[in-house]
């Protein structure tokens, strides 16, 4: 049956469920149990932000706190997954890419092309993405454009809890890797998430409001601030479609195309920083295969090409806002 | 069982016919490479076949190695067959990884060889991840990776050391110290005198072997991966070796010093020392290992003439085994 | 305000979770004569759309509601009054009318399910209505007790009604452990003994018809009447490329146009209940349930039972419903019981009980009530629910 539940607590959901159906599931990360080898609390954490709290109680040593250390433990994830495991790796932020991105983009995603469809690489690496938690520059950046450019590696950040317990089950299951992005300024955010498992697909959009003037795509946090935007201009008579890429590889280009069709008018919407961003990325799509049917050139509204500011003051800027977006709906609306 | 080795003879012809096997392969490429026939860029491993070779005999399948960007005899060793191997390297649809992958990423994962690797030291943390799933899974398997002396500095190798340790994986650090990390000198590049001390400072056991000598490589790679398996953690093993090529096919080996390959070849040849130890002692004849250098230079032949009829990849290929397909 | 002659049109409410819906369009001008049952409206929700059916007969001499905008359940949509009125005396109820605070919502939410340990295993299932009869409501392939939607609380009116979910479908267990026509109304008598109903009044649709015949010809004591909707069993024909669609559908894309085989109106399909049926097909075990469902029950595209000489050999009162437009299960198989009452809806399809609720409901009444004309009111009579 289906209860109100926090994204945080559907991801919690979701690896428990995957846990316990499969004994090949194992889950590692700094922290993630929190206190291995203290002589306080074992479980101290459950991640820096309690996301897996609970799970070692159940799962035991299926869960390992690793050595601040990412290169060789995101690699050993991605070499176990070689090898029958399904690891599931918690990069805790996706700034720390840095450190072990060989790992994920030359190695997990170059396998299976590199050895002729021979390989099969079910990783799924966690980590929490986007700005607004007063983390500043190394904490707080949305770099999905960086993994989307990678062939072979698998993208996703949902927007509420009911897709992130379907996406992260359909990562887990999935053989490919998989960098799964958690913003963390929607895990409080709750929806319905049914008891049983689930499973959502890779490569499906979701129309979170249907409207017939103006489409605006966004991903994450973003489909909110949308939503607040769509809200504003539904006020004006304006009525936006409202997309939900929850996947950005793969990425359904086919429905903001038949969105675009009908309406007409095209608002991206990306956290991440403006150059090669997705919202670039999806304004080329639809400049290509639906040249004819935009009434207005399509707007992007992005992140400052700028890393992410600390003060509030400055942070607030720089996360696109609904009111920007409201000006962008009314950019492409103008005669 | 024979009282003068620790290897049966047909053990002792095995490993013969597999470090020929190695030597021949890679002579061969070397020749082809220099007519222009093979694509792209070789890295051989001429001259290090004892080390390959001498470890890998206590390996199975379900054993795992990530290798380097010179894989060949790592490949060959762990069994691999040379026909996809030839294929590979010529970038044909006989190839190991169907053309796709080359010289520097020939995988079997089937044959527990997780990938030549083009990026030096990233098969480290791979092959604790086979150490870890090996442990997690409970089967008797280990993971290795092999290092240069070059790639024994990056933080990959390092880190590695560090995570084996502390969760006591079944893990092997083969260091493969032939003294030059391309063209550098591993006097210049690495502060310390072993590799073996280094792994000290990681709480993990260090073996220094001449890799030349198959016996003492077999003998001491034997101990760590018994160690290994029965739960007694990580080992590093370093082999100190010679390097018959270049870098890479084309090097001109300038920063080599004066006679130095042929001074390699006449004395640290392994493969004439084995033969000649093993002889010496009559438990193999020469006749024997004459056979079968004939049947290695038939079945090499046989690989390069298969690998050239190849069909290339066609352009469908080219988008195909980037997702899985459902 | 005690405007007796003046009758306020609502926003329904189409079940418990509905809050708000949408008044997509009129399809009646201000002025225009009204009769009871007369389409006078679209309205959607985040589950469905449907036409609202006139509850009450008048003049509509106001539309409140705007097309296209967004109003919460009860909130004021039209007024109908006698021409006498005066205009100003409806301009001020307008300006009076206040959307009844709902107390209970809250608690009645929390309520709106639940569930209960069976031989089947764990069954979800909704009960209204306090007193009558005992109703009992069966969906079919795929469907759950949301399919009855328009018809739960008018059939509580007059019954006790529960709806369930059969194993495999809505949020009951997902596991089948005989996946058979049989294995179902195993199914339908764990529950019946779950929540201790001796005998009750079957009302089936499509494969739930089939489940309710079943076991009405296996256990006739515990059974009052057979009501078959669009029903399974009767006939060989089904379209086979609607079953095989809405198994192999993995997407939007794909189910939509599948859906559309539902509904003798295809624009009663739309994204909330595209969606709602996906998250159903995605849920582990629902694939593999409705694979071996299929499989069982219609082989080869032929439907696998045939049980109409069986109904009419039971002696049960039986009334059979289709819609005339029925693109799943031919209407034409009614003919196979000669021992019926037959009724067929004209311009609806195969949820014929969603698309034309109100006749839907009237019938199921009258039939169970055949002969006892006092337990009767009129039809319609629910003011303010859209019938």
């Amino acid at each position: 049956m289906a209860r109100n539940l926090s994204m945080k607590d559907a991801i919690n959901e979701a690896l428990d469920q995957e846990m316990t159906k499969d004994p090949t599931v194992i889950v590692m990360g700094e922290d993630i149990v929190g206190g291995s080898g203290s002589p306080g609390e074992n479980d101290a954490w459950g991640g820096v932000l309690g996301v897996t709290k609970g799970l070692y109680a159940k799962h035991g040593d299926r869960l390992m706190d690793t050595p601040l250390s990412e290169s060789a433990y995101i690699g050993a994830a991605v070499g176990a997954a070689t090898c029958g495991l399904r690891p599931v790796a918690e990069l805790m932020f996706l700034d720390f890419m840095g450190v072990c991105f060989d790992q994920i983009f030359n190695q997990a995603a170059k396998f299976r092309y590199m050895f002729g469809g021979k390989a099969e690489t079910p990783v799924t690496i966690r980590a929490m993405v986007g700005a607004g938690f007063r983390a500043a520059a190394q904490h707080s950046q949305m770099l999905t454009p960086i993994f989307t450019h990678i062939p072979g590696l698998k993208v996703v950040c949902p927007s509420n809890a009911y897709d992130a317990k379907g996406l992260l089950i359909q990562s887990i299951r999935d053989n490919d890797p998989v960098i799964f992005c958690e913003h963390k300024n929607l895990y409080a955010a709750e929806t319905d998430v049914p008891e049983e498992s689930y499973t959502v697909p890779f490569g499906e959009a979701n129309i979170v409001r249907e409207g017939g003037d103006a489409t605006i795509v966004g991903y994450g946090l973003m489909v909110h601030r949308a939503g607040e935007a769509a809200e504003t201009l539904a006020g004006e008579g304006i009525q936006c479609e409202i997309i939900d890429l929850r996947t950005l590889s793969p990425i359904d280009t086919d429905t903001v195309v038949e969105s675009v069709e009908n309406t007409g008018r095209l608002i991206c919407v990306d956290e991440a920083n403006p150059r090669c961003s997705i919202a670039a990325d999806i304004a080329a799509t639809v400049s290509q295969e639906a040249f004819a049917s935009l009434k207005a050139a399509p707007q992007l509204v992005t992140a400052p090409h700028t890393p992410v500011p600390f003060s509030p003051a400055l942070e607030d800027l720089y996360i696109p806002s609904a009111e920007r977006i409201v000006d962008a709906v009314r950019k492409t609306m103008a005669p | 069982m024979n009282d003068v080795f620790p290897l049966s003879k047909e053990e002792l012809l095995k490993a013969y016919r597999t470090m020929k096997t190695i030597r021949e392969f890679e002579e061969r490429l070397h020749v082809d490479f220099g007519r222009g026939e093979i694509p792209g860029f070789v890295h051989l491993y001429a001259g290090e076949e004892a080390a390959a070779t001498g470890i890998m005999m206590h390996l199975t399948d379900q054993d795992r190695i990530a290798s380097t960007h010179r894989g060949h005899g790592h490949c060959i060793a762990k069994g691999v067959d040379i026909g996809a191997m030839m294929g590979e390297i010529y970038g044909k649809t006989s190839g190991a990884c169907r053309g796709k992958g080359g010289s520097m990423h020939i995988a079997d994962l089937s044959k527990g060889m997780m990938g030549a690797n083009g990026i030096l030291g990233a098969g480290s943390p791979l092959a604790c991840g086979a150490a870890l799933a090996a442990k997690k899974l409970g089967h008797n398997g280990i993971g290795m990776s092999f290092t240069g002396d070059g790639a024994s500095n990056q933080g990959t190798f390092l880190e590695s050391l560090n995570l084996a340790a502390i969760w006591n994986l079944p893990m092997i650090f083969v260091v493969e110290n032939n003294g030059y990390a391309e063209s550098t000198s591993v006097d210049y590049a690495t502060a310390v005198d072993s590799y073996a001390d280094r792994a000290a400072g990681f709480g993990v056991p260090g073996v220094i072997v001449d890799g030349t000598d198959f016996f003492a490589v077999y003998e001491a790679a034997g101990e760590v991966i018994r160690r290994a398996r029965e739960g007694g953690g990580p080992s590093l093993l370093e082999c100190k070796m010679v390097r018959f090529f270049g870098h890479f096919e084309g090097d001109a080996q300038t920063y080599r010093g004066e006679g130095e390959n042929e001074y390699n070849r006449e004395n640290h040849d392994c493969l004439k020392m084995f033969r000649g130890r093993v002889t010496d002692t009559g438990v193999v004849g020469s006749g024997e290992f004459d056979a079968i250098d004939a049947e290695v230079l038939a079945a090499i032949d046989k690989a390069v003439e298969q690998a050239v009829d190849a069909p290339l990849p066609e352009a469908t290929d080219l988008t195909t085994d980037v997702y899985v397909q459902y | 305000m005690s405007e007796a002659n003046i009758t306020p049109v609502l926003m329904p409410k189409w079940g418990l979770s509905m809050s708000e819906g949408v008044l997509v369009d009129w399809l009646v001008d201000e002025g225009a004569e009204i009769a009871v049952g007369d389409e006078i409206m679209e309205v959607e929700t985040d589950k469905i759309a449907s036409a609202v059916e006139a509850a009450d007969a008048g003049i509509l001499r106001r539309r409140v509601g705007a097309a296209g905008e967004t109003y919460p359940i009860r909130a004021l949509l039209g007024v109908l009054a006698p021409p006498e009125v005066e205009d100003d005396i409806i301009d001020a109820y307008i300006a009076a009318y206040e959307v009844p605070a709902d107390e209970d919502d809250e608690e009645a939410a929390a309520s709106l399910y639940e569930f209960v340990d069976t031989a089947a295993g764990r069954l979800r299932f909704a009960r209204r209505g306090d007193d009558g009869p005992s109703l009992v409501l069966i969906h079919g392939f795929g469907g759950d007790l949301d399919n009855w939607l328009f018809n739960i609380d008018a059939l509580a009116e007059r019954a006790r009604v529960y709806a369930f979910d059969l194993p495999g479908h809505g949020q009951s267990v997902k596991t089948l452990e005989d996946p058979s026509l049989v294995g179902l109304a195993a199914a339908l008598q764990a529950f019946l003994d779950a929540i201790e109903i001796d005998s009750a009044h079957l009302v089936g649709h499509s494969m739930g018809a089939a489940v309710a015949a079943r076991f009405a010809c296996d256990a006739p004591a515990r059974v009052q009447s057979l009501t078959l909707i669009g029903a399974a069993g009767l006939g060989p024909a089904i379209n086979s490329a609607y079953i095989d669609g809405f198994v192999g559908a993995a997407s939007r894309r794909e189910l939509k146009p599948v859906l559309f085989n539902l509904f003798a109106d295809s624009e009663l399909v739309n994204r909330g209940m595209v969606d709602d049926l996906l998250k159903y097909k995605r849920i582990d075990g629902v694939q593999e349930a409705l694979s071996s469902l299929a499989a069982e029950l219609f082989p080869g595209g032929v439907q696998s039972a045939q049980l109409a000489g069986q109904i009419d050999a039971s002696g049960l009162s039986t009334l059979a419903i289709w819609g005339s437009d029925d693109a799943v299960i031919p209407a034409a198989q009614a003919q196979a019981l000669n021992n019926a009452v037959v009724e067929i809806i004209d311009g609806a399809g195969h949820m014929v009980q969603m698309e034309k609720a109100s006749a839907v409901n009237a019938l199921i009444l009258t039939h169970i009530f055949k002969g006892d004309a006092t337990k009767l009111r009129p039809w319609p009579g629910i003011p303010g629910d859209g019938y």
